[in-house]
């Protein structure tokens, strides 16, 4: 399956763990200048110029599996299912780089006062552009279906989108059968006969139960423009807050998971760097020193070791070695990367900062 | 002639989003037809007879990356009958019955994909750098051979259908697609041979059938083309869904084609010629909307196109569909 997979997947989905950090930063009223700090300390480390260079390299998803906890699970959920909808829902395939220029153009707008990190997403963009733009439809559909199958058998229930009615109490995504066709694509109806010649001479139309209409215009692929598609931009705000439903019963999930014959050899691989991003976790800790700031998207504790216990081992979303298939040294020069930034993490006044996110995120 | 879902059948795992995603095994009159559908890297199987099965891609590299599938089909020859699944690493071919040994064929692609019976003793199959491998299959024994490369196509085949009519004379018996919509028809034998070669236009091509001369092509932009196998002229153009097409099947027996795309939409068409002019004629037999499900497997169940099954991305059921 397609191996340029993996930028486009690390970038909305980073995307969207920020759209969740906004919303808990601004919904906990925390000061605008902690605020800011987080977001730009945050957003630079995710645009590493060197992890991004190895990032775009051409290579397979696949990873190793280590035990990660429940509010991770749950950031992850959020975050997957979003990026799951909004790959579903993209228009053509092409549209998958649309989605990802909306997370784009938001994460700028998060970026406060510091030029050098406008910069670093900026170089991202460029080379987003010069990467894929030039891709024919077919890769792009090659990408997408790799993505699909990456998310496929997920039914998690998101309250944000049962409200918004584009999920249905299954878990699956609501498909809308009007609205504008994609780009390039005519509304359904007619038919057209040619003579041997290749001369048209016969019109039919047919109807069917699809109220579709012509699109307006199409979005820009370039560095600054409309993206005129709505999918990938920030859906959360302080009034919608964020929080997930578990579909079902923990044991309807756990004999759910076990029907799962082959387990997804697509792994959530770069989302343990996000992890890592936010934060210890269970992260190794820095000697003698607070481990940056512990993630909570559950009310208290108690509940977070709840949720911890009744999700299914199997369900559980795990951590990541980087595991690309044909060049060993690559993966490991990623892994290395990796490991250079989570070092670089803990900085003077974590410990302080460690704190103020705890609160933040337990507030939910 | 309208359609009703008549029946759902379970699967043990749900379908993956890839073109031509389901197999249908149609046996004579009678008994029961048996269903197959990729699901990443394996395949769910419904036989005819017993419970449902999964069947696991082969290994070809370390335990931990098992290949993705990216296509299964039954390939009807009149031999034998045989299992053909085409992965992100190459092709695999069960030669004997249920549970009979298993070959792997040519592997240096990327990967394979398209899947088609021809000249009543070859398996052609795609690869993702634009060529057809053409294996030589014996009429029993697993001493398969590759016979031919076609090497006519610049970008990752789709698709491969052979001619389910009667091919008039110079047009060919089978029909190979690619990303870039671009159409070859040639005519199988000992050696095969190019008989024409329709540009494409950059739009994919994704699916395509081929019955009485007349190519059907569904298309990532939502149409179908009928183009005329012996001339490659454009003979229709149906504006037919709203988003990318994913499956087309065409029944033998009654000229009736069946699409199913993305839009969650399933329609049956009925083709024809008319007998003065020669023109093809299209009529719109009937529309499906598969609520909420993104069609990425469709396939009639008998060759008079009476019945036809349906999956789509995320679903575990078949779901069947029979006369009103």
């Amino acid at each position: 399956m397609s191996a340029r997979t993996l930028p486009l997947l690390f970038l909305n989905l980073g995307g969207e763990m920020l759209y969740i950090l906004d919303q808990r930063l601004r919904a906990q009223s925390i000061p605008g200048e902690k605020a800011r700090k987080v977001m730009n300390d945050i957003i630079s480390t995710m645009f590493n110029r060197k992890f991004m260079e190895e990032l775009f390299k051409p290579q397979d998803l696949y990873s190793k599996k280590a035990l990660n906890q429940a509010s991770m699970d749950k950031l992850y959920d959020l975050m997957t299912m979003a990026f799951k909808y909004q790959v579903l829902l993209c228009p053509r395939p092409r549209d998958i780089l649309l989605v990802t220029f909306n997370h784009l153009d938001a994460i700028k707008d998060f970026i406060s006062n510091s030029p050098g990190i406008l910069n670093q997403v900026d170089e991202t963009f460029r080379r987003l552009i010069e990467t894929y733009n030039p891709l024919s439809d077919g890769e792009f559909q090659l990408i997408r279906q790799t993505l699909l199958i990456f998310f496929q058998d997920m039914h998690i229930r998101v309250s944000i989108f049962l409200k918004d009615k584009v999920q249905n109490s299954n878990g699956r995504f609501v498909l809308p059968t009007s609205g504008p066709v994609p780009w390039g694509t005519e509304v359904p109806g007619l038919i057209r006969i040619f003579n041997h010649k290749g001369v048209e001479v016969k019109r039919a139309e047919f109807t069917t139960a699809g109220n579709y209409v012509t699109p307006q215009r199409e979005g820009s692929f370039e560095l600054y423009g409309d993206r005129v598609l709505k999918l990938g931009t920030n859906m959360y705000s302080v009034t919608r807050p964020v929080e997930t439903h578990m579909s079902g019963s923990s044991k309807d999930l756990a004999s759910q998971a076990k029907e799962n014959i082959a387990p997804n050899p697509l792994a959530k691989e770069e989302l343990n760097f996000l992890a890592r991003l936010l934060g210890g976790l269970d992260i190794q800790k820095p000697a003698g020193g607070e481990s940056g700031f512990r993630l909570n998207l559950f009310t208290t504790d108690e509940e977070e070791e709840h949720a911890a216990q009744t999700r299914p081992e199997e369900l559980s979303y795990k951590v990541i070695n980087i595991e690309a298939t044909q060049e060993p040294a690559r993966r490991a020069e990623l892994s290395r990367i990796l490991g250079e930034l989570d070092v670089a993490e803990p900085r003077p006044g974590s410990a302080e900062k460690g704190e103020d996110l705890l609160a933040l995120m337990d507030g939910l | 002639m309208p359609y009703r879902r008549q029946r759902s059948l379970a699967l043990r795992c749900s379908s993956s989003a890839l073109y031509n995603n389901l197999a249908v095994l149609c046996p004579p009159r009678g008994a029961a037809a048996a269903f197959g559908a990729v699901h990443g890297s394996s395949l769910s199987l419904l036989p005819g007879e017993g419970p449902a099965r999964q069947l696991q891609a082969r290994g070809g590299g370390s335990a931990l990356s098992t290949p993705l599938l990216t296509q299964a089909a039954w390939c009807e020859l009149p031999s034998r009958v045989l299992l053909v699944l085409t992965s992100q690493r190459g092709v695999q071919v069960r030669l004997g019955g249920p549970g009979g040994p298993w070959g792997a064929l040519g592997a240096h692609s990327v990967f394979a994909r398209g899947i088609a019976a021809a000249g009543g003793r070859f398996i052609c199959v795609g690869t993702s750098f634009g060529a057809v491998l053409v294996f030589d299959i014996p009429p029993k024994g697993t001493n398969v051979t590759l016979s031919e490369v076609l090497e006519q196509h610049r970008d990752p085949i789709t698709d491969i259908a052979a001619e389910q009519g009667q091919a008039p004379d110079g047009a060919g018996d089978l029909v190979t697609a690619d990303d870039c919509g671009t159409l070859c028809l040639w005519s199988s034998g000992e050696e095969f041979t190019l008989l024409g070669k329709i540009p494409g236009s950059g739009c994919t091509c994704s699916s395509v059938a081929l019955w009485n001369g007349i190519v059907a092509a569904g298309y990532g932009n939502g149409q179908i083309r009928l183009w005329e196998a012996g001339s490659g002229r454009i003979r229709a153009q149906l504006s037919a869904h709203a988003r990318w097409i994913y499956a087309l099947d065409l029944a033998p027996l009654t000229g009736k084609l069946l699409s199913g795309a993305e839009d969650s939409f399933v329609h049956v068409w009925k083709l024809s010629r008319d007998p003065d002019t020669d023109d093809i004629e299209v009529q719109h037999c009937h529309a499906e909307c598969v609520t909420d499900t993104q069609v990425c497997g469709a396939r009639f169940c008998d060759p008079a196109g009476d019945t036809f099954a349906v999956t789509g991305y995320d679903l575990s059921e078949i779901l069947c569909y029979g006369p009103a």
